[in-house]
């Protein structure tokens, strides 16, 4: 019915009452990033906790660089490095118990490995004998993901469903800067805060997307704010700092666990090397840049803090140093061998059953595989 | 001997009936979607289910595709079924990168660790008036990807079958349902629906020796018209519903064009590009010493879905079924 209509009826009301859903003020991140090493909060650390990670640390810059002299002598594919990025890589995965789960993506290996992965199957995807080298049950380490933030609904997905269930489940969905970008990112922290899935989001925040920085990529004040849109809490952490790390996505597992529904983290840190291998960096960004980082390095300002207090000394870097070899040693002697692979394989896992379609290929395939060793046998 | 009286029951009332039958036997069978709860879905196909089973069984997400299609490999990775609802079959643009990257691959991924049981559910084709990005028929696209099945019922009693058989696969199967066969209505008891199809197998709908009309879906009832149409024309022609696109069944389409000799492939779809290609090769390739004539193809025109009032033209219909039957060559057998 029109106003004219209603002949001077009409009488203009306010609309409902407008309220926010909830207080914003409690979401918002801390105006700097969180820090323990070298703060009053280093001393209630846990010493025992600092040591695993230190030795952690030392193994994981141990396990990257490692992986790029592989990929120099041909061993690997590719290998996207998180040196000057482990403390995010192993705190963050030191932080979950046995039964949550890991979502890393394609520059997480060194999560997955410290969660207990075999290196040698976490990194059989960049060396290119199969995509996922393990089984993801085995360590609750979901598939590494190439494509960027896909695997973050996964991760809001199983922590739903463990909810379901009633496993008190946690799981923990790792992304970077540029995947931040992606609506996948987007929709995954709607769907966890909605369904207030126990769902821990963990940006590394390293400067760079392949080559475009930060300030192509956000206008937001920071990505941790972006968590005041979905109504979660949005922390700030210095990814460099293996205690502030621990502490911070611990609390948010802690949270999660409890009910609290989701988290999201943005950890400051910097990708040191390369993007991957065949990736130049210095087109796009400048020597002193990497120093600066390299001043902030995430080994040293943990060693630094617990030799100063007399928690490490020498016998236990070395000891550190000398797992790390062990580790090393072990890897590239495994990398160095050639994986044994069938061809057949290829149509092993495509559906439960082969189509008929997929067995017509498979015979053609083996016939292809008869001919060429008998070719050979000649 | 009880006889029980069967009444006519409508595709979507089987669809219905298919979900809460899966939902009551298997409590990890989750269904979700876009206003599938308190609504019961826009074509009322998941009616009753969150009343019956409550919403955490039958859920209303954020009107998202990617993220519904998403959380639910995550559900699927922990050992739930589940059963998604693409509103309309345009709709379902935004999760083709967790179809194709994730929901396809993920067993092969894996190596058979970490299977996706997950059925999708896609309301397609057109003919029921709807406005722009209502009625896509998108099969070639879902073909077009290992790792899926895809599927489309063409009668009431294989709409529950083929629904069910989907639901209990444990590959994720993309299930397209025809929305203007929504209200076709077929004699088909609801209190007696064993009737699971396996997936892969095509169904002669109508028998016949001049030659086969193959054809799934929307198409399969214009076909039956176009066969009966045909009588007038002495022809006699044959009706295979393929009911699974992937697996193809070639064993059923090779059979039936060897017996007739002649083939028309009849869909929605766009032709360039389309299903009836492949299917056309496949008959070639297997039956090519049989043929008496070159397998056509009566398809979709190659355009953007029209406007609704512009449907018909696009649409195949039975006037060019029958054109194309006249084109295959009928003189030179005289």
């Amino acid at each position: 019915m029109t106003v004219m209509e209603q002949r001077g009826a009409y009488r203009p009301s306010p609309p409902p009452a407008w309220q926010p859903r909830m207080d914003p003020a409690p979401l918002l991140p801390d105006a700097e990033p969180y820090r323990v090493l070298g703060t009053e909060a280093a001393t209630k650390a846990d010493p025992g906790l600092l040591r695993r990670l230190y030795a952690e640390l030392v193994r994981g810059r141990r396990y990257n660089t490692q992986a790029t002299a592989l990929t120099k002598q041909g061993r690997l594919a590719v290998y996207p490095s998180s040196t000057g990025q482990e403390a995010c890589e192993v705190a963050a995965a030191l932080a979950l118990q046995d039964r949550d789960w890991l979502f890393p993506s394609y520059r997480d290996t060194l999560a997955a490995v410290a969660r207990g992965l075999d290196p040698v199957q976490a990194l059989t995807l960049l060396r290119g004998d199969w995509h996922t080298g393990y089984d993801p049950h085995e360590h609750r380490v979901a598939p590494l993901c190439t494509p960027l933030a896909t695997q973050l609904p996964h991760a809001v997905g199983l922590a739903h469903a463990a909810r379901l269930k009633g496993d008190d489940v946690v799981a923990l969905a790792m992304v970077g800067d540029g995947g931040s970008s992606e609506g996948d990112f987007h929709e995954a922290l709607n769907f966890a805060a909605v369904w207030q899935a126990p769902v821990v989001f963990l940006v590394q925040n390293n400067g760079f997307a392949i080559s475009v920085p930060l300030a192509k990529q956000t206008a937001a004040p920071s990505l941790a704010h972006k968590a005041v849109g979905y109504g979660m809490p949005g922390r700030l952490v210095d990814g460099n700092d293996a205690a502030a790390v621990h502490e911070v996505v611990a609390d948010a597992v802690r949270h999660a666990r409890a009910g609290g529904g989701p988290t999201l983290i943005e950890a400051i840190t910097y990708r040191i090397d390369a993007h991957t291998n065949a990736d130049d960096a210095t087109r796009y960004r400048g020597d002193s840049e990497v120093e600066t980082w390299r001043g902030h390095d995430p080994i040293a300002l943990l060693e630094h803090e617990l030799t100063e207090r007399g928690l490490l000394d020498e016998a236990g870097i070395q000891a550190a140093r000398d797992a790390a070899e062990t580790m090393a040693a072990d890897l590239r002697e495994r990398m160095n061998q050639d994986p044994v692979l069938d061809p057949m394989d290829l149509f092993a896992h495509v559906y439960a059953e082969p189509t008929p379609q997929l067995r017509e290929q498979q015979a053609q395939l083996r016939a292809e595989l008869e001919a060429e060793s008998e070719g050979s046998h000649r | 001997m009880t006889t029980v009286a069967v009444k006519p029951a409508t595709m979507a009332q089987a669809l219905t009936r298919g979900l809460r039958d899966a939902m009551a036997e298997d409590p990890t069978v989750h269904v979700m979607g876009e206003d599938v709860g308190t609504l019961g879905g826009v074509f009322r196909v998941t009616d009753g289910l969150a009343k019956e089973f409550g919403e955490d069984r039958c859920t209303d997400t954020p009107l998202a595709e990617a993220g519904i299609l998403g959380t639910a490999v995550g559900m699927a990775m922990y050992g739930l079924r589940p059963v998604v609802e693409m509103q309309f079959d345009a709709f379902a643009y935004p999760a083709f990168e967790q179809l194709i990257s994730h929901v396809s691959r993920t067993r092969n991924r894996t190596r058979g660790k970490m299977p996706l049981p997950i059925t999708i559910r896609v309301p397609y084709g057109g003919g029921i008036g709807g406005v722009e990005h209502h009625s896509d028929s998108s099969e070639a696209y879902y073909m077009a990807t290992p790792g899926l099945h895809v599927v489309t019922p063409a009668t009431v009693a294989d709409a529950y079958g083929l629904l069910r058989a989907a639901i209990a696969s444990d590959d994720p199967v993309v299930f397209l349902e025809p929305k203007r066969l929504y209200w076709s209505k077929d004699a088909w008891n609801p209190e007696d629906p064993q009737s699971v199809e396996p997936i892969g197998r095509a169904v002669v709908r109508r028998s016949g020796r001049s030659a086969t009309l193959i054809t799934y879906g929307p198409s399969v009832p214009v076909c039956l018209e176009a066969a009966e149409a045909a009588r007038d024309e002495g022809w006699d022609l044959e009706v295979v519903d393929l009911r699974s696109l992937v697996p193809f069944d070639d064993e059923t389409v090779s059979a039936s064009v060897r017996r007739t000799g002649r083939a028309v492939v009849v869909h929605e779809s766009g032709g360039f590009g389309g299903p009836g290609g492949e299917i056309a090769a496949r008959v070639t390739e297997r039956c090519f010493h049989h043929l008496e004539a070159p397998v056509l193809r009566v398809a979709g025109f190659d355009i953007p879905y029209p406007p609704p009032m512009l449907e018909r033209h696009h649409l195949p219909g039975v006037d060019r079924i029958l054109d194309a039957v006249g084109r295959l060559q009928w003189e030179a057998e005289s």
